[in-house]
């Protein structure tokens, strides 16, 4: 155990939190010599562990004509090693009334189970096992993907929305692989192989290359010691490398684009800013970026709603959004939705007015709320287990510090009017945007 | 193994009935490791109560709770709420309004009088009313194309015909046109009773305390519902295939036969039953006919599906329109093969297995908690139902199992529902 620190959001010096004194929990947190991380979060109050296990690559790694490689292999993860047949794992998980998914991100790639703490030691085994002993028989890749095509269809081919916030993410990174679909574009899914998940699986699924994360009833020296034993057994590759992506040139074209379809019976607006995101922003503006999300578009107090519902009525919702967890430069989304009648061309003037004229007009209390919202979120979290397996993970897997975790109530706090000004003017301006409209086509 | 399992997924069961001075019941578990308090509670009368060509009323209604009560306009009542993170939702079902309240025990006393406030005395402030109306709409003509969801709604129409659960909980675009101000005011006074609501309370707060804001809260409201009786009714056009047509890649399917309600003695082997079908888990038989092996979904399952006049056993998939007889045609022999054989003594012991040992993960958070406790509250089920619920699924025998299938799977041939443009059919 090399470090011990407070949970995050945990401070009882806040007019939100009240005066009572009460701890969170104690993460511990170590590394195997093979190269393994380990954050162990307890929750004693239910009978349940949460096993994670974080991979540092997701769909930004795919390689070039390969999109949804990582998510593909995911699927794949689920068809057996060496020493288990296919299915094998699920069965197991499902005997011991277990739950247990897997998710793939831009970032990251992660699989988790939740059982009693006493199978923990199973799931380790079997955990570890599928790091370094994958091996599936090429007769279920093809079945595999048809399964990933058909989540593609359901998602995407099915969706009008959905096609367009494809095309808009296209747009806007127009160098950077975040703007590839994380399940893939149909035509590459299609001529996904076995050869191509193995030789992604060999880069990739290592132990210097994993997070574990355990949350739950158990102690963090038994977390430990069945690592050990388990995980400790998986030789190290000496790591992916460095996660270079090619980086997105400054922005110079404000992009407008739109998807008519007949099935569109609500037409909307979406847009899209190119970002910082925790990792690539300075000076504290990340943590102004997710207060100004909040505050221009966090539910019915936002500002966007209260101009554009509220008061002038001409859209009935709008809203916005900041995706700060990203290695890369990341996204910062504004969206609405008409009146009946209006079109989103109607609309947009009004919009932009709001974005551009938002940290003047609002109060300080409007701030200060938004400041409230986020922060209580982090209390709310330690209800749940999983959420914070989930917060730490993937915090670590983009290459965050768990100090950085803990600290982020503070910094929220912390964020002035005057920052969030700047971060508004700096980046959210039509050069680094990309509008987006989903209009019901009736050509046909 | 499934012993020490059933005893510790019984601990969430430290529950206790409370009843305030003013009569007001609750089940609570008390819980100081976080220093929140969630709250959830259900109002018997649903959206079956919508009055004729009014579908959506009761969601409207649900929806303008926290739109304005009391002395507070919608902005100023949100304002309260978003001031102290309070977080307060409310939902609407074919037989119930639910609603759930999450705060910082610190500023329980806000939370707990906002709740009041949106329960006894929302405004229905015009403004609110037409606001709510156009976002109920957009969200209609929103999905008024997508596929799962024009499945859905023509499933219900085609089980239910004529009857209020064949008419969609968020009503059409013409009938949420229809609503006035006087059908939510009398349909809030119908509904929003102190008789006909079950209340569970979860996490950091003593049951003197509690038993005074429930009076506070709960005491507000009439003492007794005035509902319209529901007619019994049974899934109808079983056999009968509908196609919808959409022009989209993929076929979304909806499938049912009749089922059994929670109060009904088979109801425990029908969820075996149905766990070993096509229950949640990746081992279910659907799950590895039309998934695992010939890849034709990304998603399949069946679930119960048990309301106050009726009850089903329905199921999900969505598969590229050249494949959609295929499908078919696997579910319908799965379906098949399990009511006609029954399951094998190792599928049984598994089902079991995994039931009782899951059964500890829905009560991981003091939210999961509470609704969970909230409606085996409003089936009635009793306030042991927790610690007798895993004995229960332990005793189903195979003969059970097969008894269950008889009444359900094994006693139609189902209602299945495709939206888009299946090939073949």
């Amino acid at each position: 155990m090399d470090q011990t620190i407070r949970a995050a959001g945990l401070r009882r010096d806040s007019a939100v939190l009240g005066s009572r004194d009460r701890s969170g929990p104690e993460l511990s947190r170590s590394r195997l010599d093979n190269g393994l991380e380990i954050v162990v979060i307890p929750d004693r109050r239910v009978p349940v562990v949460t096993h994670m296990v974080w991979y540092r690559n997701g769909s930004a790694d795919d390689p070039l004509g390969q999109s949804g490689i990582a998510h593909f292999l995911e699927h794949l993860m689920f068809k057996g090693t060496e020493r288990h047949p296919a299915g094998e794992f699920s069965k197991v998980v499902s005997a011991l009334g277990g739950q247990e998914n897997a998710f793939t991100s831009f970032d990251y790639t992660a699989y988790f189970q939740r059982v009693a703490p006493p199978h923990l030691g199973r799931m380790m085994e079997f955990e570890a096992d599928r790091m370094s002993g994958l091996n599936f028989d090429d007769s279920v890749v093809a079945p595999e993907r048809d399964v990933v095509l058909e989540e593609r269809r359901m998602r995407v081919e099915t969706d009008p929305s959905a096609q367009l916030s494809e095309a808009m993410a296209a747009a806007l990174f127009v160098h950077h692989p975040y703007g590839i679909p994380i399940i893939g574009w149909m035509h590459e899914i299609e001529g996904l192989n076995r050869t191509h998940a193995l030789d992604y699986y060999r880069r990739f699924y290592s132990p210097d290359n994993a997070i574990l994360v355990v949350a739950g009833d158990v102690e963090a020296s038994e977390v430990v010691r069945l690592a050990e034993g388990t995980y400790g057994r998986n030789a190290p590759h000496g790591g992916p490398g460095a996660r270079q992506r090619p980086r997105e040139p400054e922005p110079r074209a404000s992009r407008h684009l739109s998807v008519a379809d007949p099935k569109v019976e609500q037409p909307t607006l979406q847009r899209l800013y190119l970002v910082p995101s925790t990792r690539t922003a300075s000076g504290g503006e990340a943590h102004a970026l997710e207060v100004l999300a909040e505050l221009l578009g966090g539910g019915p107090t936002s500002h966007l709603y209260r101009t554009l519902v509220l008061e002038s009525g001409r859209a009935v919702n709008a809203g916005a959004w900041y995706m700060g967890s990203a290695i890369d430069e990341s996204r910062f989304s504004v969206y609405a939705v008409p009146a009946e009648g209006l079109s989103p061309t109607d609309i947009e003037p009004e919009l932009n007015q709001a974005i551009a004229t938002c940290v003047a007009s609002v109060t300080d209390d409007a701030i200060e709320r938004a400041k409230t919202r986020l922060i209580a979120e982090t209390i709310y979290s330690l209800d749940s287990q999983s959420s914070l397996a989930r917060i730490y993970g993937s915090a670590l897997a983009v290459g965050e510090t768990l100090e950085d975790v803990r600290r982020w109530p503070d910094d929220i706090r912390a964020v002035t009017r005057d920052q969030l000004a700047e971060v508004a003017e700096r980046y959210l301006v039509p050069r680094r945007s990309v509008t987006g409209y989903l209009l019901k086509d009736t050509s046909c | 193994m499934s012993a020490a399992l059933a005893e510790a997924g019984a601990s969430p069961a430290d529950v206790g009935s409370l009843i305030s001075p003013g009569g007001i019941e609750a089940w609570r578990v008390e819980s100081d490791f976080v220093p929140l308090v969630a709250v959830a509670f259900t109002f018997e009368g649903g959206a079956a109560q919508d009055p004729p060509g009014k579908a959506g009323a009761a969601q409207m209604l649900s929806r303008l709770l926290d739109e304005g009560a009391g002395p507070y306009r919608s902005d100023a009542f949100q304002e309260r709420l978003a001031n102290q993170a309070i977080e307060l939702g409310f939902t609407t079902g074919p037989d119930a309004i639910g609603g759930s309240l999450k705060s910082l025990t610190a500023h329980a006393d806000e939370a707990f009088e906002l709740l009041r406030l949106a329960l006894a005395e929302p405004r229905f402030d015009e403004d609110a009313v037409e606001r709510v109306r156009a976002q109920t709409i957009a969200g209609l003509r929103y999905q008024a194309n997508d596929p799962g969801t024009v499945a859905t709604k023509r499933f219900f129409a085609e089980a239910f015909p004529g009857h209020p659960y064949g008419r969609p909980v968020s009503g059409t675009v013409e009938s949420v046109a229809a609503i006035t101000r006087d059908d939510l005011v009398d349909l809030h006074s119908r509904i929003l009773s102190r008789g006909r609501v079950k209340i569970a309370v979860v996490g950091d707060m003593k049951a003197d305390e509690l038993a005074l804001r429930l009076d506070h809260v709960f005491g507000a409201l009439p003492e007794e519902s005035r509902l319209d009786p529901v007619p019994d009714i049974e899934l109808q056009g079983c056999g009968k295939r509908v196609v919808v047509d959409l022009d989209v890649p993929q076929s979304v399917i909806r499938f049912g036969v009749p089922g059994l309600s929670w109060r009904d003695p088979d109801f425990i082997p029908a969820y075996v039953l149905n766990h070993i079908l096509g229950g949640g888990a990746f081992t279910s038989r659907l799950f590895q006919e039309v998934r695992e092996k010939r890849g034709l979904a990304y998603g399949v399952g069946t679930s119960l599906a048990s309301y106050r006049r009726t009850a089903m056993t329905w199921g999900y998939t969505a598969t590229k329109n050249e494949r959609v007889v295929e499908c078919l045609d696997v579910i319908a022999a799965e379906t098949r093969r399990l009511s006609e054989e029954g399951p094998s003594d190792d599928e049984l012991a598994k089902a079991k297995d995994y039931l009782i040992g899951s059964y500890a993960l829905g009560f991981d958070t003091s939210t999961k908690i509470a609704h969970q406790l909230a409606q085996i509250a409003f089936e009635e089920l009793g306030i042991d139902y927790i610690r007798r619920r895993n004995r229960l699924i332990a005793a189903v025998t195979e003969e059970d199992v097969r008894r269950a299938a008889a009444r359900t799977i094994g006693a139609a041939e189902a209602l299945v529902i495709i939206a888009g443009r299946p090939v073949g059919i």
